[in-house]
């Protein structure tokens, strides 16, 4: 309880302090690069940006000579902090699922994530449906609850599915299926997706239109019996009425097309295209319905529907009007989407700040959190990274990590954390194997013991 | 200086006269053995580097200018499955992995397609190089160990990604022999195993893990005795494909490329090659403990698999395998770098890369994907350098090749430019032109 109290203590003291980071490069993303700049971190947010700003009395200051300064990195498409499996594969609609109840802040891989320099992730529901469970976006604060890790204001979102991971379920595979999933399930083909998504938003229409009416009746004094409540479709009323996000799991440009009309038709709108790999075939129809694509950099080969992915997918579609961002997908890659951003401007030229704002504020703005996260503006929340080089080289390494001002990373005390845990490791091995043996000798004692009484005396060297 | 290039040119020229020659002018020269060489040339004939200098220039030699681009050697990725693998989920596109316990008579280079979209792909990276190997990731990494899985699945080939056939484009055959050195699997955790095949307990397995080293050990002194046999010209002497080709393996000639994940099994293939007396090369090691020094001891080199990738245990370091790389260099192993796959073979340059800035010298990142490479598969007086008389791999570039931002702007195997088109530049230009 103490150590709460003073950790609780701590986070407060460390949101009230004010910190100076100064002389860094500053990697604006949405206002250019300032050479030897400087940031005011004050009450977790962002309070001043330049080049001559002074410390105020009692603030923390951070000399980041040499050093590169660039808004925390946000992941699009994550599956980390999510406890057991990410599928819920036994419906083809499992939209009453919800990834909020399953987050583990635990995870190993949130801290790992943080030491590359992440900050936000948006955590997803598997593509094993057509739609599959709602989503949640998080902030990756390592040590908190479960709770703690919610992005406040931040929409909630669903995931969709289209093409092969959906149809899987409809012919199972050796290589795909546990063989609990053997058992046949519609849809089974493209074709079957696109309907199943279209008989889903009619059946929620249908409700809204019920609540509707019950509502209307109720505001006229008339008290009817209210409609059976449905979690199922409660979700997908809350996308047509623009309350949570959709984001797709797509390949191939026919099945984003469809989906495109199919939201046209039911009157809601797709958020984001995930992967969406054949996004640069439809990039203008991605971009006149106004949706997102968040894709992988340079991914192909893994499975037939990506036959037609090109690491310059992301490039097409930024010129034809889309806001593109990288994503992970992986554990891994998500240490260091920076160096995924950087391939943008080997394939197809993007700028440097093009290439940034791929995995800061075009995520950002994919999330609806544009406003608070993505750049180095005054007034938003101070997550912040520090590198000992550009981010887009391939040769540089994350030192520290803010979120929300409060220092989530910083190297060197990993460094020095390293030589406690390993000596705490080594306590605690040794602790267990003297644990052991005391609990064997008690019990050779008390054997021998046994034996004395019942007149079974062990031999000399028997042992 | 001066006076050396003076003579160089004299006699060049002389050469170029009835030969295909090509002289790259205008070049930062990053020659990877020795100090780089600003507004440079290198005289390329028959394939060969003829020369390199200040000022070089020949009579009949057609002109290239690097525009002052940089100009390294091709970099080499040691470890792949590139041309034997097109689609890494659908079989019917995939020939690596073929059933047995021992193929050592299987040759990666006779199934390699030269049309495969990777060649194109990978090369476009600035890589000439791959070493292609006959099987997948080893035994630790797939989820079960079956009595059958494959111990020597075939050889692998250095192939350049250029040519007509395979014929063309085999830079040496049997470069290597695959090995799957046999674990014993963790026995998994209960709530894994719901709904699966029964598990085996620990003592079985470690049964038999004990029979596949004597299985192992038959099969070498198998491969010794028909080796006597077959010096001894016996009458009866009846030729075996398998036991010929360990022939090479068990000379010294061929080395042993063995995939060993974590530490027990390096120790174990480090007794085994003393015991067998092989050469053999660690491949794709991740959790290495501390067998860096041994390594070093006995100077067995080592293939890198991804830098980038999770640590193994929960309470590793969060740049455990980062910083690995780093780990071996300091302590004195030789190693070069491959990928064991083929989607990502591309991306080899950007695992040197990230070594580096988790400990690796910059430098000896470089050396790690071109001269290392060369050297641990007996081909440096071929490949890995820009040095007179070798193969005129070269990558012409703006920038570090282990930056991502860096493009490849041409390149050259041996001595041929060579096309940076691929599938996905194609579909670049058709699709961002469509109106």
């Amino acid at each position: 309880m103490r150590t709460l109290l003073a950790f609780i203590a701590l986070t407060c003291a460390a949101h009230a302090e004010s910190i100076l980071i100064r002389n860094a490069t500053l990697l604006t993303v949405t206002k250019g690069t300032i050479q030897n700049g400087s940031v005011l971190i004050q009450d977790g947010k962002i309070a001043a940006v330049g080049t001559n700003l002074s410390a105020p009395a009692g603030a923390t200051i951070i000399d980041a000579s040499g050093k590169f300064l660039s808004p925390g990195l946000i992941d699009c498409h994550s599956h980390t902090a999510v406890e057991g499996s990410v599928n819920e594969g036994s419906l083809s609609d499992s939209s009453m699922v919800n990834i909020a109840d399953v987050l583990d802040p635990s995870d190993i891989n949130i801290y790992r994530a943080l030491a590359g320099g992440l900050t936000v992730s948006n955590v997803l529901h598997g593509s094993a449906n057509a739609i599959g469970g709602q989503t949640i976006v998080i902030k990756l604060r390592w040590g908190k609850p479960a709770k703690g890790l919610i992005f406040e204001g931040a929409k909630p979102g669903i995931k969709f599915a289209l093409g092969e991971n959906p149809k899987r379920q409809g012919y199972p595979s050796e290589l795909f299926s546990s063989p609990a999933a053997q058992q046949r399930r519609y849809p089974g083909t493209r074709l079957g997706v696109e309907d199943e998504i279209r008989e889903d938003f009619t059946q929620a229409k249908i409700y809204q239109t019920r609540w509707k009416l019950y509502n209307e009746d109720r505001a006229k004094g008339v008290h009817p019996i209210p409609p059976r409540r449905d979690l199922r479709l409660e979700p997908l009323v809350e996308v047509l009425e623009g309350k949570r996000y959709v984001h797709a799991h797509s390949y191939r440009a026919d099945e984003i097309l469809a989906l495109i009309r199919t939201a046209d038709d039911m009157g809601f709108k797709i958020r984001t295209f995930q992967h969406v790999l054949e996004g640069y075939k439809v990039a203008k129809e991605i971009a006149a319905h106004g949706a997102g694509a968040s894709t992988f950099s340079d991914w192909y080969g893994y499975k037939y529907e990506v036959i037609d992915a090109t690491p310059y997918n992301a490039a097409i579609m930024t010129r034809k009007g889309v806001v593109v961002s990288l994503n992970s997908d992986s554990d891994e890659l998500q240490r260091h989407l920076n160096w995924d951003a950087a391939k943008m401007v080997r394939y197809g030229g993007l700028t440097p700040d093009q290439a940034l704002a791929m995995v800061t504020i075009n995520p950002a703005k994919q999330l609806g959190i544009e406003d608070k996260v993505g750049s180095i503006e005054i007034g938003k929340s101070a997550d912040l990274v520090l590198y000992d080089k550009h981010p887009l080289s391939n040769y540089s390494k994350v030192l520290k990590v803010w979120i929300d001002g409060h220092p989530y990373f910083d190297l060197d005390q990993d460094l020095k954390d390293r030589i406690t845990l390993a000596d705490r490791k080594k306590d605690l091995i040794a602790k267990e194997k003297a644990e052991e043996d005391t609990a064997k000798k008690k019990a050779d004692t008390e054997r021998r013991a046994v034996d004395k009484k019942e007149g079974k005396l062990p031999q000399e060297g028997a042992l | 200086m001066r006076s050396q290039a003076l003579l160089l040119l004299v006699a060049v020229s002389a050469i170029a006269a009835d030969h295909e020659s090509l002289l790259i002018q205008n070049v930062t020269i990053h020659p990877v053995t020795s100090a780089e060489i600003k507004g440079g040339s290198v005289l390329i004939v028959d394939g060969k580097i003829a020369a390199i200098g200040t000022k070089l220039s020949a009579r009949g030699a057609k002109v290239f200018d690097g525009k002052g681009l940089d100009l390294y050697p091709g970099l080499i990725n040691a470890g792949s499955n590139v041309g034997l693998s097109e689609i890494s989920s659908i079989r019917d596109t995939v020939d690596i992995d073929e059933i047995g316990v021992f193929n050592p008579q299987l040759k990666a280079e006779v199934a390699f397609n030269p049309s495969s979209e990777h060649v194109q792909i990978v090369r476009a990276a600035g890589i000439t190089t791959v070493l292609s190997l006959p099987s997948s990731r080893g035994e630790e990494f797939s989820p079960a160990s079956a009595v059958d899985a494959p111990i020597l699945p075939g050889q692998g080939a250095l192939m350049h990604l250029n040519g007509w056939t395979w014929e063309e484009m085999a830079l040496k055959r049997g470069a290597a022999l695959d090995m799957l050195f046999p674990i014993i699997p963790s026995v998994p955790r209960r709530e894994q195993t719901i709904g699966g095949p029964p598990q085996r307990t620990y003592s079985e397995l470690e049964r038999e893990y004990k029979v596949k080293l004597e299985q192992i050990a038959n099969f070498f002194e198998d491969a010794r005795r028909y080796a006597h046999a077959k010096a001894a010209g016996e009458p009866d002497f009846q030729p075996d494909p398998k036991l010929e080709a360990m022939i090479p393996v068990i000379e010294g000639r061929r080395p042993i490329l063995v995939r060993a994940g974590k530490e027990r099994a390096i120790r174990d293939a480090i007794e085994f090659a003393e015991k067998e007396k092989v050469r053999i090369i660690i491949a794709d090691p991740h959790d290495i403990g501390s067998t860096a020094e041994l390594l070093a001891k006995h100077g067995i080199p080592v293939v890198l698999g991804e830098t980038l990738t999770l640590p193994l245990k929960e309470d590793d370091a969060y740049d455990s395998q980062y910083a690995l790389p780093g780990q071996l260099f300091k302590a004195g192993v030789k190693f070069c770098f491959g990928t064991f796959d083929v989607e990502f073979a591309r991306n080899l340059p950007f695992q040197a890369a990230a070594a580096s800035a988790f400990g690796l010298p910059p430098q000896d990142a470089l050396k790690a994907v071109t001269i290392n490479a060369a050297e641990i598969f007996g081909v440096a007086d071929q490949i890995g350098s820009i040095e007179k008389g070798k193969l005129a791999d070269l990558i012409l570039t703006d920038g570090d090749p282990l930056e991502a931002t860096t493009s490849i702007k041409a390149e050259f195997i041996v001595g041929k430019p060579v096309n940076l088109e691929s599938r996905h530049t194609r579909l670049y230009e058709k699709w961002n032109a469509r109106p």
